[in-house]
């Protein structure tokens, strides 16, 4: 690739563009919230297949809707005839909820029904998952913070974090607007975008740290400049063959993992773009120079 | 960075062919090496169980005990009291100044006390002791509330193993998990129904007298059978201790089902005693403040061998028989959490994860070919060494596959070619501006070394708090994600690089290949 793009000249508007949508992402996710499965709200869900597969989802809706089982939720889940029924209920006080819950859906759906899967979450228990996930999260960015603040300088590892909650605030915006649904999964997502952002950013970092180090004349936004350029292409590929494989996921591995697959697709193309676009321009308005690196080296 | 001595070589395939026979042990059986990587619940099917035990009764039921022998205590040393309440959670009573040292004296006696014990491992007390103006209260310390919790804990996970193996469940698995609670494992029961109503019951059993009065000895309790309330004196004749054995029986006559009983020698004395002493009363079983029965007592039984009947179907009497054979739990315990996959599903999911597995990886495959020619060919190459070092890793660990980490297995696919790439990218560059290919290739590998170590710890560092924090299937996406940038490394710099240095060493003009 020898035609350079100038990506400095994008990165105003880039960044503009990136703080408007993180700015709607808080927005939504301060005033909608997210729409969070039975992990973290608690509840039963029951996955079903009917045999007969003429029966209409309205008409499981309404069959169901009956003042004992509380407020229902039901979705076609993949196949026809595979559905998925939320209760907000959950089996904790009583340890014959779910087979009296059980009697009630085969009945009033009439048709020979399969329940391929219960998952059903005390109060307790979904506020602990929830916590332990936020923490997770919070502990995933600090632990990145920290390793790129010692294996480069703190103007780096600033710069990583600011595109990692750019990443991972915008994925859970998107969440948020589409409503789709947060479980544990989610979680799993996110983190993995955390190492993966981090990953594309810090090969772009070890780029520019070197080229500092080579060219002591030239200014901070050409040499970032130059250094995503000579990465662009390993960025691109990368990108690539992960989607590939994330792709793959999404069509072809089942229902269960649509959300996990779709989280990780968000992330890998925001975590691509951020790491060009949000992790280097913070180096230039800090105007990270040879002197920056060489400074540390005395210490 | 392409030299590679004669003895590195051997170990580096030596490696690869140990894992590649790791990975083999899943597909033979054999009586060698019994190691298999373990499949998830959410992909072989079956159910996962929460327990937690509330340990409030227990606290309340202990303090109760103590009653009799802190009265006695109290008579014994001549120590007045009065307004002698018992709580919940504590006992309250009032004692005269004077005599305040001497009760303190005795209630801290390390040994021979009757009423409160030492606990060596804490050096503690269980019971407090909190002198107010008029009132003197004894409450459990939280030495003793922690090792109340941890006994009545321990017993709990022995009852319920006893209880699940009793039901004849293959490799359950039975953990505790935190201070409160107890995890539970059944692969392949896709309907746990039954099991967690086993678990769900206390199985307290008592045999009590039917009183004729009401009074302060006496509770009003619902027979089961006929809803009618009963009025049952609050002594305990014989309890579930007692018994050695119990078994679903057919009456004779009626052929009605009904659980037979064994007691132990000191119960088959007390309930010889109590049925010679009163023949003609209604003896009351009691299992967790319902009563089954209440049959009338005809003659004295003294063999130890007694029948409960209650209308029960065989089913039920079975399920009598197991909770008195396993005992009873010290606590009540209620079900947090329940997932449960149906097999139907787990198969479903395993066959979508394969193929979407072998999708990705072919396409991944094809990218790879097209665009790095004959060193895509050893990316490709080195890709395949890459999962069947992760399957040998995940046998040698016997790690758990679940779906997330089939997920793990198919990131990893599209992730892993990243080194290669790396490299590649950095031997082109370096190709610009060097001659000698050999050292271009050297150089490319050397300077993209800090490079790819730097990108993959980053992922192992989220690998690894998705590890501590994940739960179930999403531990499994954690350990694959894991060993899979282990293995990525060593296939990149080690396998791959040597390929490649066995092409560029043997074509050292690049007639044969071009990057």
């Amino acid at each position: 690739m020898n035609n350079t793009i100038n990506f400095s000249e994008f990165f105003k508007v880039a960044n503009i563009f990136s703080l408007a949508a993180v700015l709607l992402s808080v927005f939504f996710l301060f005033f909608k919230g997210l729409n969070y499965g039975v992990d973290f709200k608690g509840g039963t869900l029951l996955e079903i297949r009917i045999e007969n597969t003429n029966i209409q989802i309205q008409e499981i809706r309404s069959s169901l809707n009956i003042p004992e089982l509380g407020d229902v939720n039901v979705k076609q889940f993949g196949k026809e005839g595979d559905f998925l029924i939320k209760f907000e209920k959950n089996a904790n006080e009583n340890e014959k909820f779910i087979s009296e819950l059980k009697n009630i859906i085969s009945k009033k759906i009439g048709s020979a029904v399969n329940f391929r899967r219960v998952e059903s979450v005390g109060p307790k228990v979904s506020s602990e998952l929830l916590k332990q996930g936020l923490t997770a999260i919070a502990l995933a960015l600090a632990a990145m913070l920290f390793y790129i603040w010692i294996r480069f300088e703190w103007q780096f590892s600033l710069g990583a974090i600011v595109a990692l909650m750019h990443d991972v605030l915008i994925t859970l915006g998107i969440f948020s607007i589409l409503s789709f649904e947060v479980n544990l999964s989610i979680v799993a997502a996110v983190l993995t975008i955390v190492g993966y952002s981090m990953n594309d950013t810090v090969v772009i970092f070890d780029r520019i740290r070197e080229n500092l180090l080579k060219f002591s004349k030239i200014k901070t936004n050409e040499i970032t400049d130059i250094s995503v350029n000579e990465t662009l292409s390993r960025t691109v590929i990368t990108s690539l063959t992960t989607l590939l494989a994330l792709f793959s996921i999404f069509i072809l591995g089942g229902e269960i993992l649509k959300g996990f697959s779709f989280a990780m697709i968000l992330g890998v193309i925001i975590g691509t773009y951020s790491s060009i676009f949000v992790a280097s321009p913070v180096l230039n308005y800090f105007k990270v120079t040879q002197k920056t690196l060489l400074k540390d080296d005395d210490l | 960075m392409l030299s590679f001595t004669k003895i590195k070589v051997l170990s580096i395939y030596l490696i690869l062919i140990i894992t590649i026979f790791f990975a083999s042990l899943n597909y033979k059986n054999n009586n060698l090496i019994d190691k298999k990587v373990n499949l998830g619940l959410d992909l072989q099917g079956g159910s996962y169980l929460l327990l937690e035990i509330d340990t409030k009764p227990l606290v309340n039921q202990k303090l109760q005990s103590k009653v009799i022998p802190i009265k006695k205590l109290l008579n014994k040393n001549k120590i007045n009291f009065e307004n002698f309440i018992i709580s919940q959670s504590n006992i309250s009573l009032t004692i005269d100044e004077k005599n305040k040292k001497k009760f303190e004296n005795l209630f801290f006696k390390k040994n021979e006390n009757t009423i409160n014990n030492f606990i060596p491992e804490y050096n503690k007390f269980e019971l407090n002791l909190e002198f107010n103006k008029n009132v003197t209260l004894i409450q459990f310390s939280n030495f003793g509330l922690v090792n109340l919790n941890n006994a009545a804990l321990k017993q709990s996970i022995e009852i319920i193993r006893r209880r699940i193996d009793d039901v004849g469940t293959k490799e359950p698995t039975i953990l505790q998990r935190g201070d409160k609670r107890i995890l539970v494992e059944l692969p392949g029961i896709d309907n746990p129904e039954r099991i967690k109503e086993l678990l769900g019951k206390t199985a307290q059993l008592t045999f009590r007298l039917v009183s004729k009065e009401d009074g302060f000895g006496s509770e009003k309790l619902i027979l089961s059978e006929n809803n009618e309330e009963l009025t049952v004196s609050k002594r305990i004749v014989i309890s579930g201790d007692n018994l050695i054995d119990a078994q679903p029986q057919f009456d004779n006559q009626s052929n009605q089902p009904l659980v037979r009983f064994n007691l132990d020698r000191l119960g088959s004395q007390k309930f010889g005693r109590i049925t010679t002493e009163n023949i003609g009363r209604r003896l009351a079983i009691v299992l967790d403040n319902f009563v089954i029965s209440a049959p009338n007592i005809r003659e004295a039984i003294t063999g130890g061998v007694g029948t409960i009947s209650g209308g029960f179907s065989f089913q039920e009497a079975t399920d009598l028989a197991l909770l008195l054979r396993s005992g009873a739990l010290p606590a009540p315990i209620n079900i947090v959490e329940e997932r449960t996959v149906g097999p139907d599903l787990g198969k479903d999911s395993i066959d979508a994860g394969v193929f979407s597995l072998i999708i990705g990886f072919t396409l991944v495959v094809i990218f790879m070919f097209i665009k790095y020619k004959i060193f895509g060919l050893v990316s490709n190459i080195s890709l395949i060494a890459n999962l069947f070092m992760m399957l040998g890793i995940l046998t040698l660990l016997e790690a758990t596959l679940t779906l997330p980490g089939i997920a793990g297995i198919i990131l990893t696919v599209g992730m892993a070619v990243d080194s290669n790439v790396l490299i590649y990218e950095r031997i082109k560059e370096e190709l610009k501006t060097e001659k000698s290919i050999i050292h271009a290739f050297d150089t490319g590998y050397n300077k993209a070394k800090i490079t790819v170590i730097d990108a993959n710890v980053t992922i192992l560092i989220a690998a690894l708090i998705l590890f501590i924090f994940g739960s179930g299937p999403v531990k499994g996406f954690a350990v694959t994600l894991g060993i899979g940038i282990v293995t990525t490394l060593f296939s990149a710099y080690f396998i791959a690089r040597h390929l490649t240095s066995v092409i560029v060493l043997n074509d050292k003009q690049g007639k044969y290949f071009k990057l």
